[in-house]
């Protein structure tokens, strides 16, 4: 398989999965493992494009598929758009979410250039995080699909939102 | 201008970002081995036989390994003063096991899945003994966990005189129930040992690395100076990190034993078994007062679940009665609370440790207390509130507040969540019989952070090439310490941000730490570097004396340009490098902070949810957060504080419980069965700044990281009681499932 533009080749065990493929063969450690049953979501990575929970994916079944990790995505020293917004807006607390929550979220615009609050949310309901209750997560995938959309960070305000109850 | 107080983006967060952290697990330690635990299926019973040797035989195994193999070794008690001195506390049972999930052996091998595997051919044959799960049945002594402790109460603390009723003219009692949780930070424990020689090392996912290595050196026999505990970048704690675990005393003795490293990283189903939980308090809440809306007495009765083992239950009943009475003003108040055994996972510190389950408890008293006397709940609020004040304020239960504005922040969230609009919607959607149903509930709080007793352990260093090295003893678990800690020197000393290299962590390099909890980082170890980098200045300004032949006093620090001159003659200046490199001796400055006493930050939290009767289902529309930690060094990093506290406490309100069988089976082992709240089941938050400065430390500084999780969860629970109230519906206990809320409504309609 390719793994972050280079190629890859190992024999390995078939019961092998994925994300300890990346961890202990190929030496990737940024994905993380936070369960064993495919809920938490920190191990997500892209396969030919698409998010999918590493995890859930046997290595040989990834065989000459292209996979993009948390250090594959950006270019040289040039962050991705989606760990610039995550760094501006506050998205990572202790960062152990981060990689998948990041690679979720990347492809999540792909599908939704345009999304929704609402539609974010749904989006990432597969990947938990425990530090940040979500809300600078959502600013930030809002953010890096429409930069000027989002408000501007700033001490004591209230976020605009139109959550009110008569809607 | 300094740069306190605004939005620096977090330093931590661009190798974060490109190359993930560096966690436990990803540390390279070539020629480790792993291990893997084999643990109680049953929640009590005799050990009557081990048998190993199909687990030895299987291939790739180093050795597998029981209790009695290792020499029965005791778990060092976290606080030894509240630790019954018959209490063994094995680091793997031998002769009884007393909850599912207590480690009776462990097996060593070069492969990880390979240990696993062989971990299943351990045969243990169990005598099961009687179990008991529910506190309230523990108490009344049908089981024992210990026969040495009758009623299987381990610890009782009182407070306050005791509360007579005798004058009331309102009573209302309501048994209520604050749940186990899981702190289930998303990276599970993870730890490695390796000796040299007779010196250990461990990389621990931990808070504290000091109180990890006497904890350490306690379970080897070992010179504190013979262990090093370092921690890398850590996964979340949020309390339940705060100890050392049985796991990091096994592997270190494996790993002399067989003279490799051994590390071990915890699948999701043994955090959820062992990982310790939180809250699991009983309460009989007993409020009093006038039919004009007076509180005149209030009686708080608690039972703590200790789980099978003292951890950290005795402190929890203590800070839960030291915070009894909240914000109110009642003298007439009693608190009894009593922590006892059960057979299940031993209980410990979980975001907010004992102060979130006062606050439920007085919170939910204080509206059902309004309800009985039909007085709106934010009225009943504002006539018991202690009145502001600056200088101290003692309560009922003898505890000393710092500063105080409740009543400040009640007006600050009523106004932002638009209350009587609400009230309106909520009385239209009656009127109209709509099926999904308003409800809107607040919760005012204060609670206890901080530095005390002792400070944290500060020091800052000029470097040779001008730059600064901040040394600190708190670790941080996703916080930002090293943008906060930075922001700090680099405000101090004029020096770049990027040019202050921050120390944490390792007990080589940082002379001594505490835990990171109880929020004390900002306000214990920020004021310790502030105070080190002032000393620092200082040092610098009598080295600059020398280099300009200047009077000391004359010389001042341009923060802006980041150098000194003589006052008056800012044409000839002396740089931080220049300082460095005339110094006959590095300059180093250490704090010598101890904070006086603790902090009590507060707020007002308000929940807007609807509840659609025919399902039970409740939906958060809104959280309105009003959190005064007094002053803020960095409002991104404690709006993302108050975030996550928000959405622990949303858990805790609506979905999250740690449950057992009646025979100790835990339910609950996966995050398939523990649902923690994902993005699709919060809303967006509206924070509302307060600040209220302390005088207890020179920044004027409380502790923001677990307000969040102490006012949202009483305040969902009032809205979704407040939603469905005039249906008949008095109280629903927490968490707020849809067969709660569907059950309390048929109930209340039967009646």
């Amino acid at each position: 398989m390719t793994v972050n533009g280079s190629a890859k080749e190992h024999e390995v065990e078939p019961r092998l999965l994925l994300v300890h493929y990346l961890r202990e063969v190929v030496g990737l450690t940024g994905t993380n493992i936070g369960c064993d049953t495919s809920s938490c979501g920190a191990c997500t990575v892209l396969l030919d494009g698409e998010s999918v929970k590493s995890c859930t994916l046997l290595a040989a079944q990834a065989d000459g598929a292209d996979i993009t990790t948390i250090e594959g995505l950006a270019s040289g020293d040039q962050m991705h758009p989606m760990q610039e917004a995550f760094r501006e807006k506050h998205a990572l607390q202790c960062g152990y979410c981060t990689p998948g929550m990041v690679m979720a979220a990347v492809s999540l615009l792909k599908e939704h250039p345009n999304p929704t609050e609402a539609e974010v949310r749904e989006g990432l309901e597969g990947n938990l995080c425990r530090c940040t209750g979500y809300h600078n997560i959502v600013q930030a995938v809002l953010y890096a699909a429409s930069p000027g959309s989002v408000p501007e960070r700033n001490a004591g305000s209230v976020p605009e939102r139109n959550l009110g109850v008569s809607a | 201008m300094s740069i306190l107080g605004h939005e620096v983006r977090r330093l931590e967060d661009p190798a974060m970002l490109t190359r993930g952290g560096c966690y436990v697990g990803d540390i390279p330690m070539p020629g480790a081995l792993w291990a893997a635990f084999v643990r109680s299926p049953l929640a009590h019973a005799r050990i009557v036989r081990i048998d190993t040797s199909a687990a030895s035989a299987a291939p790739g195994i180093a050795g597998v390994y029981t209790g009695q193999d290792l020499g029965c070794p005791e778990h060092p008690a976290v606080f030894p003063h509240l630790k019954p001195e018959w209490m063994h506390q094995p680091v793997l049972a031998h002769d009884q096991v007393r909850y599912v999930g207590e480690i009776v052996a462990v097996v060593v091998s070069e492969d990880r899945a390979a240990a696993a595997d062989a971990a299943e051919l351990v045969e243990v044959d169990y005598e099961p003994l009687p179990v008991i799960t529910n506190v309230e049945e523990s108490v009344t002594d049908q089981v024992l966990i210990f026969d040495e402790a009758p009623g299987n109460v381990i610890a009782t603390v009182e407070a306050g005189p005791g509360a007579s009723f005798e004058e009331c003219a309102v009573i209302v009692r309501q048994r209520m129930v604050n749940q186990r949780q899981s702190g289930a930070p998303i990276e599970p424990r993870a730890a490695i040992a390796a000796w040299d020689g007779e010196r250990l090392t461990q990389w621990a996912s931990c808070q504290g690395a000091h109180p990890n290595r006497e904890f350490l050196a306690r379970a080897h026999g070992l010179d504190v100076s013979d262990v090093r505990v370092i921690i890398p970048d850590v996964g979340g704690g949020f309390g339940s990190k705060g100890r050392l675990f049985r796991e990091e005393v096994t592997i270190g003795l494996l790993a002399r034993r067989l003279g490799r490293p051994v590390r071990w990283t915890a699948t999701r189903v043994e955090d959820m078994l062992c990982l310790p939980h939180g809250r699991a308090q009983v309460h009989e809440v007993t409020i009093g007062g006038t039919r004009d809306g007076r509180i005149t007495a209030y009686q708080l009765e608690v039972i703590q679940d200790c789980g099978a083992f003292v951890l950290f239950a005795p402190i929890l009943i203590n800070s839960t009665g030291r915070m009894t009475t909240g914000v109110y003003d009642i003298p007439n108040v009693g608190y009894r609370g009593r922590a006892t055994l059960t057979n299940t996972a031993p209980t410990s510190a979980f975001r907010g440790a004992g102060r979130p389950e006062a606050a439920a408890a007085v919170e939910r008293a204080v509206d059902m207390f309004a309800a009985e006397i039909e007085m709106d709940p934010v009225e009943v609020r504002r006539r018991n509130m202690v009145p502001a004040f600056d200088n101290g304020y003692t309560t009922g239960v003898g505890t000393i507040y710092d500063t105080g504005d409740y009543e400040r922040a009640l007006d600050l969230v009523v106004e932002a969540v638009g209350y009587e609009s609400l009230r309106q919607e909520q009385a239209r959607r009656r009127t109209e019989g709509s099926t999904r149903l308003i409800g809107i509930g607040l919760a005012t709080y204060v609670e206890v952070t901080g530095g005390a007793p002792g400070g944290e352990y500060g020091s800052v260093e000029l470097l040779r090439d001008g730059r600064v090295r901040a040394v600190s003893g708190s670790t941080p678990t996703g916080q930002g310490h090293r943008t906060a800690w930075s922001m700090l020197v680099a405000a101090g000393t004029g020096v770049a941000l990027e040019e202050v290299e921050v120390i944490h962590g390792d007990t080589d390099r940082v002379p001594a730490s505490g835990v990171t909890g109880g929020s004390r980082s900002t306000q214990a170890a920020g004021s310790s570097l502030f105070v080190a980098t002032e000393k620092l200045v200082d040092m610098a300004r009598e080295e600059v004396s020398r280099m300009l032949e200047a009077s000391v006093e004359d010389i001042v620090l341009d923060v802006q340009r980041g150098a000194f001159h003589v006052v008056g003659a800012p044409a000839r200046s002396v740089t931080w490098a220049e300082v460095a490199a005339a110094a006959p001796e590095p300059l180093q400055a250490v704090s010598d902070f101890v904070p006086a006493s603790s902090t009590f930050p507060f707020g007002a939290h308000a929940a807007v949810v609807e509840v659609d009767i025919e399902t039970g289902r409740v939906a958060l529309l809104r959280m309105v957060a009003v959190d005064d930690a007094g002053r803020i060094l960095n409002p991104m990093l404690a709006h993302g504080q108050v975030h996550g506290g928000l959405c622990c406490g949303i858990g805790q309100a609506l979905f999250e419980e740690v449950v057992f069988d009646e025979d100790g089976n835990p339910l609950t082992t996966t995050f398939a069965d523990y649902g923690i709240p994902s993005a699709a089941e919060v809303p967006s938050f509206e924070l509302v700044d307060c600040e209220t400065p302390t005088f207890m430390n020179p920044l004027g500084a409380k502790g923001i990281g677990e307000s969040g999780s102490i006012g949202s969860t009483p305040a969902i629970q009032n809205a979704v009681v407040d939603a469905i109230a005039h249906l008949g519906v008095r109280h629903i206990d927490l968490p707020l499932t849809p067969e709660r809320v569907w059950r309390s409504i048929h109930t209340a309609a039967l009646r």
